[in-house]
């Protein structure tokens, strides 16, 4: 570095360290200002069931190889109906827990007897693989309880969600940590705490 | 249900086997049922996602990182001491927080958050950002030695590097500015997060990922063997920013603990070829060819800031077009005019959504216009930094002995053991081993 006789600072290194001083301001105050107009919860992805046309992709897209996207079932606006158009597929034989009259594909959806004439529809997530027939089945002619929803115990919230990347109804979107789930019926009060 | 009520639904079952492609509506077609023994209907589960104590958990681990690469790397001159702190990186960083949210990502967020007030960037996104930066601007690249997954990853398979031949290595220098410039570019608008799309180590971190991230991240880690730590010279957006904070860094690693006798034993020992030979800044034989060089690439420069910001502008269509707002528009367009006789499951879900047409072209018309400012700050940005590049390479700098160059420095701690004033220090050998410089 040149050198002039006599000084202890050069010119360069005086540029250098006026330039150093102004990142660092311009890095702290630039942070200051983004922090200040910035939410202190993470937000993380859901979809909303209302825009959701259960095109499939949700169980193809996800980064994991399991889908972190799983339907829920919301038994409060459920009708229990023995001829469940989310559990039997279109022209089931039997009204059974037969695997031929099924609409899922991996049979996660588990019907028992409750008591004549209702029957109680359960998903078993760990079967689930986010699909959405069901959830078109219900929702074209059932009650549309059962829907799909990020199961933030798996989702690993990417910081741009592949799956509402290709989203072909713009179904997802950024919800704040503390209420991560858009849900449907008396769950959504409970859930929101009204 | 028994009955006429029976054979009515099943009617109505046959009637509805078209396929209907419909948004699953909340209608109550059956009534709440009305239990008559004592049913209790199952919760509905909720499993919550991180809490904010682990973020701050992952704000307090990356300082410390930081801190101990940075003394590591400065005061304690430790090559071992850095590489453990780089598998406890790895470890956390990578395989723990599966690699995602790091800082070369962050800069997607950021850029967001400038141009959009209503993204409420998180706090903790905001720091990953902000602090290697700042640590950087005073003890240099500390973060990419020891700290980020990406680096770490790539800097553990180094097996026989080779020297890049310089005019490869000035080239190739130049993508991570086009990298940045993109990624800044499609973050702004909303097109997509590239840098998250395309990079190659999460997923082996996810222990997921489709065929093509798989191959790529592999044959990144195989190409590391012998060019070391490839995307972080060649393509790291972030590396930019950090080249740049470690060029005006307060302190910095320097090879020799005091006095650089150029005895040239360090000159092959940076697999990253950051160690500037006292050679290049020999007087130069034609002094005046040499300013006239200088001379015609200050003036071309201008030119080639604006020559560059026109042609990036001219890109802004094709650009625009990676977009999906805009792409569904071109679509929709293209089959209104009859052009486009398949229609794709994006453009019938937008026509039964019922939104009108016109809503959707001026959105487009507004991305396409910020595409094209964009193309023009985009390229006036690259067309500048071609132009100093081209300056620097003419300049020469006087240099006392071997050298870092900052900018590239990853501050890894390998050359440390190189050099005889070192081992000195280190106590292994004596002063008075120290080879004579001939």
């Amino acid at each position: 570095m040149a050198k002039e006789e006599g000084s202890s600072v050069t010119r360069r290194g005086f540029v250098k360290t006026g330039l150093n001083a102004l990142a660092g301001l311009s890095l702290v105050g630039g942070s200051g200002l983004l922090i200040n107009r910035s939410s202190s919860e993470e937000l993380v992805w859901q979809l909303d069931p209302n825009l959701c046309v259960q095109c499939e992709k949700c169980s193809t897209e996800c980064v994991l190889a399991e889908s972190a996207v799983k339907v829920v079932h919301s038994t409060s606006m459920c009708g229990y109906c023995d001829l469940c158009s989310g559990y039997l597929e279109p022209g089931a034989k039997s009204r059974d827990t037969g695997a031929e009259s099924q609409l899922c594909p991996t049979g996660a959806i588990k019907r028992t007897y409750v008591e004549d004439p209702y029957f109680e529809y359960q998903i078993d997530e760990k079967l689930c693989i986010g699909c959405g027939k069901c959830v078109k089945g219900c929702g074209a002619f059932g009650n549309g309880s059962m829907y799909l929803q990020v199961r933030h115990d798996r989702c690993t919230n990417c910081n741009e969600c592949s799956i509402a990347r290709i989203c072909p109804a713009q179904a997802y979107s950024r919800v704040p940590a503390s209420r991560s789930y858009l849900l449907r019926g008396d769950e959504a009060q409970k859930f929101s705490g009204i | 249900m028994t009955g006429p009520i029976f054979r009515q639904r099943w009617l109505l079952f046959l009637v509805f086997l078209l396929p209907v492609l419909c948004s699953a509506q909340t209608v109550e077609r059956f009534p709440k049922p009305d239990f008559q023994t004592d049913y209790t209907r199952p919760d509905l589960t909720t499993p919550f996602p991180r809490t904010e104590v682990q973020e701050i958990i992952d704000i307090v681990v990356l300082i410390g990182a930081l801190s101990l690469a940075s003394y590591f790397a400065l005061r304690l001159r430790s090559r071992k001491a850095v590489f453990v702190l780089m598998l406890f990186s790895m470890a956390y960083f990578g395989f723990y927080r599966e690699g995602c949210v790091c800082s070369v990502g962050a800069i997607q967020n950021v850029s967001y958050a400038l141009f959009h007030p209503g993204y409420a960037i998180p706090v903790s996104v905001v720091l990953f950002f902000a602090v290697p930066l700042l640590f950087t601007l005073f003890f240099g690249r500390t973060f990419c030695a020891a700290v980020c997954p990406l680096g770490t990853i790539q800097d553990i398979v180094v097996i026989k590097p080779v020297k890049l031949p310089l005019w490869l290595s000035h080239c190739l220098s130049l993508l991570p500015y086009v990298y940045l410039g993109l990624a800044v570019l499609f973050a702004t608008t909303g097109a997509g997060f590239i840098i998250c799309q395309y990079d190659p180590f999460i997923g082996f971190y996810r222990f997921s990922a489709s065929f093509h991230m798989v191959l790529l991240g592999l044959s990144f880690l195989v190409l590391g063997t012998v060019v070391a730590r490839p995307y972080c010279r060649f393509l790291c957006p972030y590396g930019v920013l950090l080249d740049w904070m470690s060029r005006l860094s307060k302190t910095h690693a320097t090879i020799t603990p005091d006095l650089c006798s150029e005895c040239r034993l360090c000159e092959d020992s940076c697999p990253f070829d950051a160690i500037r030979l006292p050679d290049e800044s020999q007087v130069v034989p034609h002094k005046t060819r040499e300013v006239k060089r200088l001379a015609i690439f200050i003036v071309l420069l201008p030119l080639l800031v604006a020559g560059s910001g026109w042609i990036f502008s001219r890109l802004g269509d094709p650009l625009a077009g990676q977009h999906a707002t805009v792409a569904l528009a071109r679509e929709i367009q293209a089959e209104n005019a009859g052009l486009r006789t398949e229609t794709t499951e994006n453009s019938r879900t937008f026509r039964a959504a019922g939104k009108p047409d016109s809503d959707l072209f001026l959105e487009a018309e507004a991305l396409q216009r910020q595409f094209t400012t964009g193309g023009w700050i985009l390229g006036a940005f690259l067309g500048l930094v071609f132009g100093v590049k081209l300056i620097q390479l003419t300049l020469h700098r006087k240099q006392t002995g071997y050298e870092i160059d900052r900018g590239v420095c990853l501050s890894c701690a390998r050359c440390f053991a190189h050099c005889p004033y070192e081992l000195v220090r280190r106590g292994e050998i004596s002063l008075e081993e120290v080879p004579e410089v001939q």
